[in-house]
């Protein structure tokens, strides 16, 4: 492992229309282990976000406590990144949306921190659709703990230790789309094509975007046995289909054929394109996607790609009826009612 | 001959009802008509953690000499609920009056012979009159307080202004309430000698000042203090401080022009996530706070350690109950001091500013978006249960237009593009408070990752042990900024002139300032001070060096003032005389003097 990161780049590195090298939106040296599944989500953030011309720090990463949420130190760092406590992010998102609501918030979590600790906020920020990327990088056990089994660990998952689960999992994307999420998707860490693509989507959704990223843990939880290892999830994964994020403005190329392609167009214009590889599966009925995930289950299939999503969706703070602007730009001669104001009170107050 | 006569404008009546009548709108009509005929008083609702049934009472004390503690003794009990009526019978006061519904017979069991009765049959004239059986209800309150209108010589033009103003659009509801309290009038004139000895005379004793309770002020502080997001869990006693910032924000923060709010509250899943919301919001450069109670603050720690040590501003409200645990959840007391200085694990301080009045709830709650944003820390605002949920008498709340909000060390674009390297966490002034940005201010500049584990002077994670202690001790010098920057006690003297002196805080104000005149006229005469917020100001320090013996008066069992003022003063505790009560009743001056005269006496 080196501490190191050469700074060297190739002089004619592409840049997106910001002008911007992918470099740019690269974050610290990640510290954890070597083939560590988060890398390749914090690689296919990095991806997303140079590819989407975003401005990065337009972009505020939030996580709770974890390996997962180690990640937000290891992609965009000019981007503001609140590493906060234990299943504690989505309220700290939630507070940092209400305050401004023009930047892209991007929160990271794991299955300890969303799945366990955090199941409270979890449920909630689903609830109140907050318009953010929700990443849950997935790998069935505590790692910076050392392999403890995690709430999300199949029944009957052998871990490294050769102990095997017998409590039931949470399916947190099916709990998701239960809940009223508005968009949901599931992936694999070493599936890129797939992730790059459901990512960009993802934070051009408005409201509340989960992605359940299944990452192997290479130290504790990639043993023979395990629901969670590389070799197993490969063997296992079951797309809904494939899918490709296209910008605005770009003309369409298909080269599916008619009927299984759908075109989703997005709030902004840009449009995913969607072929369809699951049968019977509509990603905008919230009881077909069910459907979809529970027929994989009973299969041992691991469903991937866009499960569900809501075209126009009321996000947080259209339910609350905010103003456009960022409330943290208001200044006193919005905020304050005055003293005139205080003393007509008063009078109603003898 | 008022002046000669104590049972002028100087008595107690107390209310007993059941929860969920309707009266406690009746029984504020009460103390608002007093309040008008410009007489200092103050009301208590001594309520149980109930929505309906269960007796609940309601203590108006009035005074001339303007006393706005709680005083024991009941001069007149109005008594329209059988279950407790054994226990009120026995609460009036030797010679008091005991005005009850004389519809059924009274038992003999409840008869006194050192008490005088006022049977009114409520029931019997209300049934005569209204045939909806919630207006029987409803104007069985106001007949009561008509009779007491009569019996104690209220004018009755105070009670029809007071009609006009409450039914304003509904005029149609004068009429019926004017004719219940004149049916109340009638028959204790009628039947009884009026006024009784007991009785009220019109003054001019109470001029500007405004009657409201300090939760009310509090979230119309939040208003005035700019505070655009507010989240926050039910909890009694604190749930109407955001109900009130909802009002007042409803009625002076929506645009004009788009009908939008210029502010957002969420109601949270828990207290975890309110407190999580206001560090997100004040993480991202807006001004938010949470109100909770001491069962709240608990499960708030864990985050008031990450936003004292990453050092993010919040404002927390804590309208203090009884504890521990869930406590007596309808009564008041001080014991949160303790937990909220020291709020979470490893070494963290707290800011507290400490209330006393409503319009000192409106004040510093203002004042702590702008003491947050400066010291970047969480700033805890405790009040309590009496205070909050009280009406009380206050001087009227002020505002001065030219105020600016002190938004503290940010960072602009220009100014990051300006600067060589900025450092997060870098003590550039000397005062230990560092310079911060908002997200999204500049390409390039500026951004920084906040956490909770331990990092450099540039917001780079650390486990370097000089890195760590350097971070701690600077923690340290924005503590000692801290202390010239929080509000000042009240001193009650200009020069300190005895040997003895007196401390208190928060709602204690009022029964210490009583208790003070009541040894002044035994001779006892004591120096005062209220203390209005930790950390200590050095004010605090050169008070009780300048006595040999301090009384230190809480609403606590554990002396959790004392406690702060030994910690972090180094005060010999031989010094310090605790003067406590922690019945869950608001202290009274009785208590307080005579805890004083049996030390004093003691010691001679």
């Amino acid at each position: 492992m080196t501490y190191v990161r050469p700074k060297f780049r190739h002089p004619e590195l592409k840049k997106n229309k910001l002008g911007y090298t992918v470099s740019y939106y690269e974050g610290a040296l990640s510290t954890l282990c070597a083939g560590c599944g988060h890398d390749s989500i914090s690689a296919a953030i990095v991806q997303a976000c140079y590819d989407l011309d975003i401005e990065p720090h337009k972009v505020a990463k939030l996580s709770g406590i974890g390996c997962s949420s180690k990640t937000p130190a290891y992609f965009l760092s000019n981007s503001h990144g609140f590493n906060s406590v234990h299943g504690r992010m989505p309220s700290v998102a939630t507070g940092a949306n209400l305050a401004n609501r023009e930047l892209k918030y991007i929160g990271i979590s794991g299955d300890g921190d969303s799945a366990s600790i955090g199941m409270g906020q979890f449920v909630h920020v689903i609830r109140r659709n907050l318009n953010m990327l929700y990443i849950v990088m997935n790998n069935g056990c505590y790692g910076l703990t050392k392999g403890q089994d995690s709430a999300t660990a199949d029944p009957g998952s052998k871990n490294k230790t050769g102990h095997v689960n017998t409590f039931q999992s949470i399916d947190l994307s099916s709990l998701a789309i239960e809940l009223g999420a508005t968009f949901v998707a599931q992936s694999f860490s070493g599936d890129k094509k797939q992730l790059v693509p459901l990512i960009k989507a993802a934070m051009k959704h408005t409201g509340f975007a989960f992605i359940n990223v299944i990452s192997p843990c290479v130290t504790f939880n990639n043993n023979v046995g395990s629901t969670k290892s590389y070799d197993y999830v490969r063997e296992h994964v079951e797309a809904t289909g494939t899918i490709d994020f296209v910008p605005e403005m770009k003309e369409i190329t298909t080269d599916y054929a008619e009927g299984t392609m759908e075109h989703v167009v997005m709030h902004d214009g840009s449009i995913i394109e969607l072929h369809k590889l699951a049968q019977g599966w509509d990603p905008h009925s919230r009881i077909s996607a069910m459907n979809a995930v529970q027929l994989a289950k009973a299969k041992n299939e691991i469903l991937t790609g866009l499960l569900y999503m809501e075209h126009e969706s009321q996000e947080l703070h259209d339910m609350l009826g905010t103003t456009e602007k960022p409330l943290n730009t208001l200044g006193k001669d919005v905020l304050c009612p005055g003293a005139a104001k205080l003393r007509e009170l008063n009078a109603t107050l003898r | 001959m008022p002046a000669g006569n104590s049972n002028v404008n100087d008595f107690v009546v107390r209310f007993a009802n059941v929860n969920g009548t309707g009266s406690a709108s009746a029984n504020f009509l009460f103390t608002k008509s007093i309040f008008r005929m410009g007489i200092p008083v103050t009301p208590k609702n001594i309520f149980p953690s109930n929505i309906q049934g269960l007796p609940t009472w309601y203590e108006v004390r009035v005074s001339e000499k303007g006393y706005l503690g709680r005083r024991e003794g009941i001069d007149l009990m109005v008594c329209v609920n059988p279950q407790s009526m054994m226990q009120d019978v026995k609460s009036v006061k030797k010679g008091g009056y005991f005005l009850y519904d004389s519809t059924k017979k009274l038992h003999d069991e409840f008869i006194r012979d050192d008490i005088h009765y006022i049977g009114i049959p409520l029931m019997e004239m209300c049934n005569r009159e209204f045939t909806d059986p919630r207006q029987r209800q409803l104007f069985k309150n106001i007949i009561y307080v008509g009779a007491l209108c009569g019996l104690l010589d209220i004018e009755v033009g105070v009670f029809e202004d007071l009609f006009k103003e409450q039914f304003k659009g509904k005029e149609k509801l004068i009429a019926p309430n004017m004719k219940s309290l004149q049916m109340g009038i009638d028959y204790v004139k009628e039947n009884f000698k009026c006024p009784l000895d007991i009785r009220v005379e019109r003054r001019d004793l109470v001029k500007d000042a405004i009657m409201i309770d300090g939760n009310s002020a509090c979230g119309l502080g939040a208003v005035y203090g700019g505070a655009t997001v507010a989240a926050w869990y039910p909890i009694t006693p604190s749930t109407s401080v955001a109900e009130a910032f909802n009002d007042y924000a409803e009625e002076y923060r929506i645009d004009p022009q788009t009908g939008k709010k210029n502010y957002a509250i969420v109601q949270a899943e828990d207290e975890l996530a309110a407190m999580g919301m206001v560090i997100g919001a004040g993480w991202n450069g807006a001004r938010a706070f949470t109100a909770t109670s001491g069962p709240g603050v608990s499960l708030m720690n864990e985050f008031l350690g990450l936003a004292y040590f990453a050092e993010v501003p919040a404002v927390l409200i804590d309208v203090q109950r009884a504890g521990p645990s869930t406590g007596m959840p309808t009564r008041v007391q001080q014991s949160d001091i303790m937990e909220a200085a020291y709020a979470s694990h490893g070494d963290t301080k707290h800011v507290l500013v400490i209330p006393s009045t409503p319009k000192e709830c409106f004040e510093m709650t203002a004042d702590a978006f702008d003491l947050a944003e400066q010291l970047q820390t969480p700033i805890m605002v405790m009040t309590d249960l009496d205070l909050g949920m009280n009406d009380h008498v206050s001087p009227p709340f002020e505002w001065d237009d030219n105020r600016n909000y002190h938004r503290g060390k940010v960072l602009t674009a220009e100014l990051l593009e300006h600067m060589p390297k900025f450092g997060r966490y870098l003590d550039v002034d000397g005062d230990g408070i560092p310079y911060r940005t908002y997200p999204g201010t500049h390409p390039t500049k500026g951004a920084f990752f906040t956490r909770g584990t331990s990092r450099d002077e540039y917001a780079v994670y650390t486990e370097d042990a000089a890195a760590y202690q350097r971070n701690m001790d600077r923690l340290m010098v924005k503590w000692e900024t801290a202390k010239t920057m929080v509000h000042a006690p009240e001193l009650y003297q200009h020069k300190n002139h005895h040997g003895c002196g007196i401390i208190f805080f928060g709602t204690s104000k009022y029964a210490a300032e009583e208790a003070m005149e009541l040894l002044k006229e035994q001779g006892v005469h004591l120096d005062a001070m209220r203390i209005k917020a930790f950390p200590f100001n050095s004010a605090v320090q050169q008070f009780i060096d300048a006595h040999d013996k301090i009384f230190v008066v809480e609403q606590n069992r554990d002396a959790q003032m004392k406690s702060l003022l030994m910690i972090e003063l180094g005060i010999n505790p031989e010094k310090l005389v605790s003067v406590l009560n922690y019945d869950g009743m608001p202290i009274t001056a009785d208590t307080i003097q005579a805890q004083i005269k049996n030390n004093l006496s003691g010691n001679k």
